[in-house]
This record gives C-alpha cells, sequence and structure tokens, in this order.
C-alpha cells in the first residue's frame, strides 16, 4: 500500500507547485494575453485538484466555468482592449506601489488562512443529513440534492443574478446598436477549418452536455456544466456561420434567458399553497427536480452564450 | 380554504422576495408591460410588508423555513422587527422611484424599444428582489447570494446613462463592491468550516470566539463595510450615485447602502454578540465618526446638486455604525444600549425616505433646467415649489431636525451617548448636524433666492408631488414614531437591549 500512497502524494505535490507556479507567472507576466491563458491553465490544474479531493461536480464546474468561460470572456476583453487602448501604457511611480501593496495583501490574507487552516479544530459539516434526507430528494447525487432541494433558494437567486448580468450587459449596449445582432459580425470561409468544426462538432457536443445534464441528477453533472457545454456547441455554431447570433430584442432569445428562472419562481411561488416557500414535494421530487434543471440548462445556455458574443458591436 | 392568508405563519415575506423577481422576469420579456408589472410589483411588495407588520407585532417574530427543510440543512427567512421595517421601506421608495422613472423609461412613448427604457425595469425590480431577500434571510451564504445580485443590478443601473464618466463610476463601484463580496464570503467559508452551520440563530448557539471565528467576523465585516461604504472605503459611492438616473440613484443611495448595515447589525447583535470588545466597538465608532465628518465637508465642497446628495449619504451611514460604541460600551449603563439600537435603525429609515425624496427632486431640477449644477438652482422654489419643498423636507430629516424621523434616531443616539458617558460620540451626532446644515442650506437658499429663476422645462405637479410623498414620510417617521418603534421592539436581540458583554 506504501508505494502507491506515495506515487500519489508525489502527484499531489506536484500540482500543488504547478498551481501556485502557474498562479505566480499568471499574475506577474506583462502580456494581458497570456496572463490569460495562463489564468485558464491555472484553472485545468485547480480542477485537477478537486478531482483529487473527491469534488468531481466542483471539478466538472471549475473546468467549464473557472477555465473555460471565464477565460473566453476575459480573451474576449483582451481583444477589446488592444482595439480602444493606446499600446504604450504609462509608467508611473505608482506601478511598484500598485503591484507591491496587493501583493503583501494577498500573501498577508493567505498566511493568515494558512495558519487558521492548520490550527483550527474542523468542526463536522452537515454531510450526515444530507445523505440522510437524500431519499426525499428524487435524486441520489447529493450535490443536486443541496442545490436543488436542500438549498434550491439558493440557487434561485444565484440564476437571478446570472440573469440581472445579461441585463446588466445589454444595457452597455451603444443606443444606436439597440435591436442589432449580439457581438461582432462573423465572417467565415465557406470550407475553412471553422466551418467544418462548426458542423462537425455541435452534435457531439449537444450529447455530451445532453449527458451531462441526464447524469447530474445521480451522479456527477448538473444544469450548470451541461449549459457551459450546450453555450460552447451554440456560439461555435455561430461563429462557423451555421447560425446567425441573436439579437436582444428578439422574443424567442429572451424567453429562452428567462424561461429557467421564471419555471424555479414559479414552482417557488407554488410552495405557498402549503403555507411554505419553494416545496418539492416529494411524489414528484425526481421528475420536477429534471424539469427545473431543464430549464435552467436552457436559460444558462443562452445566457453564457450572450455573454461570451457581448453587446451588439460595429465591426471595426 | 386553500389559502389561509390570514395565519400568522403564511410566507408573506418569501412573497416580498419571488414577487419583484418575478416580475423582473416578465419585464425582460415585454418592455412594453414592464412599467405597470413593476409599480405591481412594488405594491404587492408593499402590502405584504404591512401586513407582516401588524401580523408580527401581534404574534411575534415570524420564520419560514424555505422547501420545509429546518436549518442547518435547509435556509430560514426571518421576520423580525427590524426585517419588517426595512421590508415596508424598500416597498415605499421603490414606488416611489418606479413612478417617477414611468415617464423616462417608458416604452409606449419610445418607439422603438431603447436600450435604457428595457433594461431599467428588470434590473430596478432586482434590486428591490435583492435587497428585500437581504433584508429576511437568515442564512449567511444566502445573504452573499442576495448581496450578489443587488450588487450586479445596481452597478448596471449606474451605467445606465451610457456616458464614459457613468461606465467609470459603474466600473469603479463593480470593484469595490466584488472586493467586498469576496472578503465577505471569506469570511462565511470560515465560519462554516469551523462551525459547521449558517443559520445566524445556530451560530450564535455554537459560536465559540477562537481565532477562526474572530478572523471570520473580520472578514465579513470588511466585506460588508466596502459595500456600505464606509469610510475609508467610500470613494466609490460619490461618482456612483450621481452618474446614475434620477430614480436609480434613489434606489442606490435610499436602498442598496442598507443591507450591508443590516447584516452587520445581525453578524454583531444577533450571530457573535461575545466577540465585540470596548477597542473595537471604539473603533467602529472611529471610522463612522470620520466618514460622518469626511463626507459632510466634501459635501460643502461640490457643485453639482447630485454630487453634494451622494456626499450627504457618506456621511449619514457613518452615523449608523455609532451603533457599536453606544450600543456597547459603557457596561455599567446598559439601559442605554436598547435606545442605542433602535436609534441607529430610525437613521437607517429616515435616511432612505429622505434620500429617495432628495434624488428624485434632484431628478426633477434636471429635468427642468438640463442640468444639476448648484447656480442653475437660482429661483427654482418659484417655478417648481413642490420639488423645493420636497427638497427641504428631506433636508429636515438629514439634519435631525424636529419633528423629523432623523430626529428621533438622533435623539435617541444622543441620549445614549451621553448616558453612558461617551460625550465624544455626541459631539460628532451634534457637529454633523451642523455640518449637514451648512452642506443643505447652500442649495436650498439659491432655490429661494428671490432673483428670477432662468428657463424652465415644465415638470408635471404629478412628478414632482412623488419626491414630496417620501419627504413627508420621512417627517411623519418621527411624529409617528409610537408604531415603528414598538415594530422594531419585536424579536429586538438580546445585545441590543443588554449590551455587549
Amino acid at each position: 500500500m506504501a508505494p502507491a500512497f506515495s506515487a500519489l502524494t508525489l502527484f499531489d505535490v506536484v500540482l500543488c507547485v504547478l498551481i501556485i507556479g502557474v498562479a505566480l507567472c499568471s499574475s506577474s507576466v506583462r502580456d494581458l494575453f497570456a496572463a490569460t491563458v495562463l489564468l485558464i491553465i491555472y484553472g485545468v490544474f485547480v480542477a485537477i485538484a478537486w478531482v483529487r479531493l473527491g469534488a468531481v461536480d466542483v471539478a466538472l464546474a471549475e473546468a467549464a466555468i473557472g477555465a473555460g468561460l471565464t477565460g473566453v470572456l476575459l480573451i474576449g476583453a483582451v481583444a477589446r482592449l488592444k482595439i480602444t487602448e493606446s499600446p504604450a501604457a504609462a509608467v508611473s511611480r505608482w506601478q511598484f506601489a500598485a503591484k507591491v501593496i496587493p501583493a503583501s495583501l494577498g500573501l498577508l490574507i493567505a498566511s493568515g488562512l494558512a495558519y487558521l487552516v492548520l490550527t483550527v479544530e474542523w468542526r463536522e459539516t452537515l454531510q450526515a443529513p444530507v445523505l440522510a434526507n437524500l431519499p426525499d430528494t428524487g435524486v441520489l447525487n447529493p450535490v443536486t440534492a443541496v442545490l436543488l432541494n436542500y438549498r434550491a433558494y439558493d440557487t434561485l437567486l444565484e440564476t437571478s443574478v446570472l440573469f440581472a448580468a445579461l441585463i446588466a450587459s445589454w444595457c452597455t449596449t451603444h443606443d444606436d446598436l439597440w435591436g442589432e445582432r449580439a457581438g461582432l459580425r462573423q465572417h467565415t470561409r465557406r470550407a475553412g477549418i471553422l466551418a467544418t468544426f462548426g458542423r462537425f462538432l455541435p452534435p457531439i457536443g449537444l450529447i455530451v452536455g445532453i449527458h451531462i445534464f441526464w447524469a447530474g441528477a445521480d451522479k456527477w453533472g448538473g444544469a450548470f456544466q451541461a449549459g457551459t457545454i450546450f453555450a460552447a456547441v451554440w456560439i461555435l455554431a455561430i461563429m462557423a456561420g451555421v447560425i446567425d447570433a441573436p439579437n436582444a430584442t428578439g422574443r424567442s432569445i429572451r424567453s429562452f434567458a428567462v424561461a429557467g428562472p421564471m419555471f424555479f419562481t414559479f414552482v417557488a411561488l407554488t410552495g405557498v399553497l402549503a403555507q411554505s416557500f419553494l416545496i418539492i414535494p416529494v411524489m414528484v421530487a425526481k421528475p420536477l427536480t429534471l424539469a427545473i434543471e431543464a430549464c435552467l440548462t436552457l436559460s444558462i445556455a443562452a445566457t453564457l452564450m450572450l455573454l461570451v458574443l457581448g453587446a451588439p458591436r460595429r465591426s471595426a | 380554504m386553500l389559502l389561509d392568508l390570514a395565519a400568522p405563519d403564511f410566507p408573506w415575506i418569501a412573497l416580498s422576495v419571488a414577487i419583484p423577481l418575478f416580475a423582473a422576469l416578465i419585464a425582460a420579456l415585454s418592455s412594453a408591460l414592464a412599467p405597470v408589472v413593476a409599480m405591481i410589483a412594488a405594491l404587492l411588495c408593499l402590502g405584504a410588508a404591512l401586513w407582516t407588520a401588524v401580523l408580527v407585532t401581534t404574534h411575534g417574530a415570524q420564520e419560514v423555513a424555505v422547501g420545509a427543510w429546518p436549518p442547518p440543512l435547509g435556509i430560514v427567512l426571518r421576520a423580525d422587527g427590524l426585517a419588517v421595517a426595512m421590508l415596508i421601506t424598500a416597498g415605499l421608495v421603490s414606488i416611489a422611484a418606479f413612478a417617477f422613472a414611468r415617464q423616462a423609461f417608458s416604452a409606449r412613448t419610445q418607439t422603438p424599444e431603447t436600450r435604457s427604457a428595457y433594461s431599467f425595469w428588470p434590473l430596478g425590480l432586482c434590486v428591490l428582489a435583492g435587497v428585500n431577500a437581504a433584508f429576511v434571510s437568515n442564512d449567511l451564504f444566502n445573504l452573499y447570494v442576495a448581496l450578489e445580485l443587488t450588487t450586479i443590478a445596481a452597478a448596471a443601473l449606474v451605467a445606465m446613462s451610457g456616458s464614459r464618466a457613468a461606465f467609470e463610476a459603474a466600473i469603479r463601484y463593480l470593484m469595490f463592491a466584488l472586493l467586498g463580496s469576496l472578503f465577505y464570503l471569506l469570511g462565511v467559508v470560515l465560519t462554516y468550516s469551523t462551525h459547521g452551520v449558517l443559520d445566524i440563530r445556530l451560530l450564535a448557539i455554537s459560536a465559540e470566539s477562537g481565532p477562526s471565528t474572530i478572523a471570520a467576523a473580520a472578514l465579513m465585516s470588511a466585506g460588508l463595510m466596502t459595500k456600505m461604504a464606509l469610510f475609508p472605503l467610500h470613494a466609490w459611492l460619490p461618482p456612483a450615485h450621481s452618474a446614475a438616473p434620477a430614480p436609480a440613484s434613489a434606489l442606490l443611495s435610499a436602498l442598496v447602502v442598507k443591507p450591508p448595515f443590516v447584516i452587520l447589525l445581525r453578524i454583531w447583535f444577533e450571530a457573535m454578540p461575545e466577540l465585540v470588545t470596548p477597542t473595537l466597538a471604539q473603533a467602529f465608532g472611529a471610522l463612522g465618526a470620520c466618514g460622518v465628518l469626511l463626507g459632510s465637508i466634501l459635501a460643502m465642497r461640490q457643485e453639482r446638486l447630485k454630487l453634494v446628495v451622494a456626499y450627504s449619504t457618506v456621511a449619514q451611514l457613518g452615523y449608523l455604525v455609532l451603533v457599536f460604541p453606544l450600543a456597547g460600551g459603557g457596561g455599567a449603563q446598559q439601559p442605554w444600549a436598547a435606545g442605542a439600537w433602535t436609534g441607529a435603525i430610525f437613521l437607517t429609515l429616515s435616511h432612505a425616505l429622505a434620500k429617495g425624496a432628495m434624488f428624485l427632486a434632484a431628478g426633477a431640477f434636471v429635468e427642468a433646467r438640463g442640468n444639476d449644477r448648484l447656480d442653475s438652482l437660482v429661483g427654482l422654489a418659484r417655478e417648481m415649489p413642490i420639488s423645493c419643498f420636497a427638497f427641504g423636507l428631506a433636508a429636515v430629516s438629514l439634519m435631525g431636525l424636529p419633528p423629523s424621523g432623523g430626529f428621533t434616531g438622533k435623539y435617541l443616539l444622543l441620549t445614549s451617548s451621553f448616558a453612558s458617558g461617551q460625550w465624544w460620540w455626541g459631539i460628532v451626532l451634534v457637529v454633523g448636524g451642523l455640518l449637514s446644515a451648512v452642506y443643505l442650506f447652500g442649495p436650498l437658499s439659491l432655490m429661494f433666492a428671490r432673483e428670477p429663476a432662468l428657463a424652465v422645462t415644465p415638470v408635471s405637479r404629478a412628478r414632482q408631488s412623488i419626491a414630496l410623498l417620501l419627504g413627508l414620510l420621512s417627517i411623519l417617521l418621527g411624529l409617528f414614531s409610537e408604531a415603528p418603534y414598538r415594530l422594531l421592539q419585536v424579536d429586538r436581540p438580546g445585545a441590543a437591549a443588554e449590551g455587549f458583554t
């Protein structure tokens, strides 16, 4: 048993060194694009760390949202900064302070947390009651039970945050461009690589997404992870010119974005009939949970896709 | 009967979150319906809150276990006096803001649909849902999500005008607010890993003051102080609150800065009262006092009305944290501690109403004159008596003159500061009041100057009266303080009555 143990320990040590190293590189490198790419790599390593900690759901979310989606959003931001900002950044004497102060603050907080993590006696978490009540939730994955039953109210508000973020991003549209298609106009060569990818990958992505959504009830996965995959498929199809980018004034895209939180809020309101709020009745727990997740997946996919495309822009 | 609406355990407080949320989603689908839906939602929220106030004063605090899962597994919503008073205020301010916004953001008057007319309503309703969620939640992580909902929608409201200055203010606000969120979340994580619960009531039972509990409380407080713009983390507020369109400014200054303060009260008075030391309480008070003085001095130096009003928010928020030294400091004078807690909440309520009135009046001035420079207010009292009167009433409450709600709050704080022998906080209250008189008499004297007003675009009397109504309410809060006072005593935390031990 000992050799296998030490091999895994070695793996963990290497992983930790990589995480810290990539994090340092990402925050110290000058080029913004390089920093973003390093951040994506950092996200992948952190996802692996979550797998090692046995939190596969968190790992999937970290890989899809923390590394993938955030990376795409940041790359989009970097690309736009290159258009608007002048390349010669002003060198000021504050630059040194602007690096040292956050760095020392970060170091202080990190070492404080490290001290606490190593010294504090950790209390028992809520694992036992979560597992004990699992039969009443209709699902076998305890993470799904927490997200869509025990603490479904948190998830309801979180999906509302996503909705608010979408409206906020639409709110940054130039007044003259309201009603135009989202993002930049896409130009693709008919037989180019992108066009081929755009026809070849979406079916595979759809199947993987549906599997992750369906598996979420009993194993690993769920609405957020599946929604991210569908969003990626959607974006790819738009970039490849297979379908058109939507515009914010379109009725159907608004319905897509709103469907999930709206159905969820509706379910929450029906709890009033039992003098409570957001009740998932045991009798219909599984189908109702799946229905909520299906609507949420749709809305999350639409919202993330729209957030990545961004507000309508004139082509440069 | 299927729905027993009169039952004391009917989940009205859950509706005060779900209704504006649902309305926000409908408003995002159809901008033609949005103004009507928003108004109905705000009215329903006010109605639910008033009815809850009746239930709570007769039956005591009310709890809703969401999903019928009791804590620590589930989340509990709790209607005590503080929560219900805040819900009522949020209802009143949002009704006023939405009524005032109807003209500028109506899809009917603007075809084809415009960006701002579309996005104002969902964002405004998300703010209402977010603050209401934060007022009633009793779960530290759920409070984080509620704060996030409020912040994202509020930042977008700041950027609403689309100008470069508005975008810069919005981004700076977002940076500060997200940093605050991170600190708060870090504190929540530490709390959960140390105590295994997130429910505030359960924490009060299980909390013992180890190093990680102290660190958690410090991190959460730092985050909340950033979000409520407490000195020295106030720099983001004035540009953000003045850049937004008037009804959005009213929501931001009256409501959005309040949940962090309420959560701060809940953490220190309800969850971890034994952590408060006299030094800590005095440190909180010192930050508040700096905020009062600096905010007031900067308010005097502004040349634009909305900036004066925004800096005044920095000053007024400073008063609120005086509750920490006044409710806790003098161990022997505990009977006065109760007055300080109630006084701070009275100030919170009257500031919300008065600041809402002031920003809506400022909005009317901007519409009439095209800008909000102080020198363009000259002689406006003759042209727009209603708005000027509204501004004056709100000013009376902010200065803390009798018989306003601001007076009741300050009087309670003053009494406890002198009774507990902490005269220095009394001086801060008095000096702050004098300074606010200086920066508010400036614009008022210009409005009531005898010189003839410059060219004025007429603003309808009905819309001007909205600000007047809020201003009147901030006065009435002091005149009829009996009922709100009794409401606030419902399930008041022990530390508010006995002080920190």
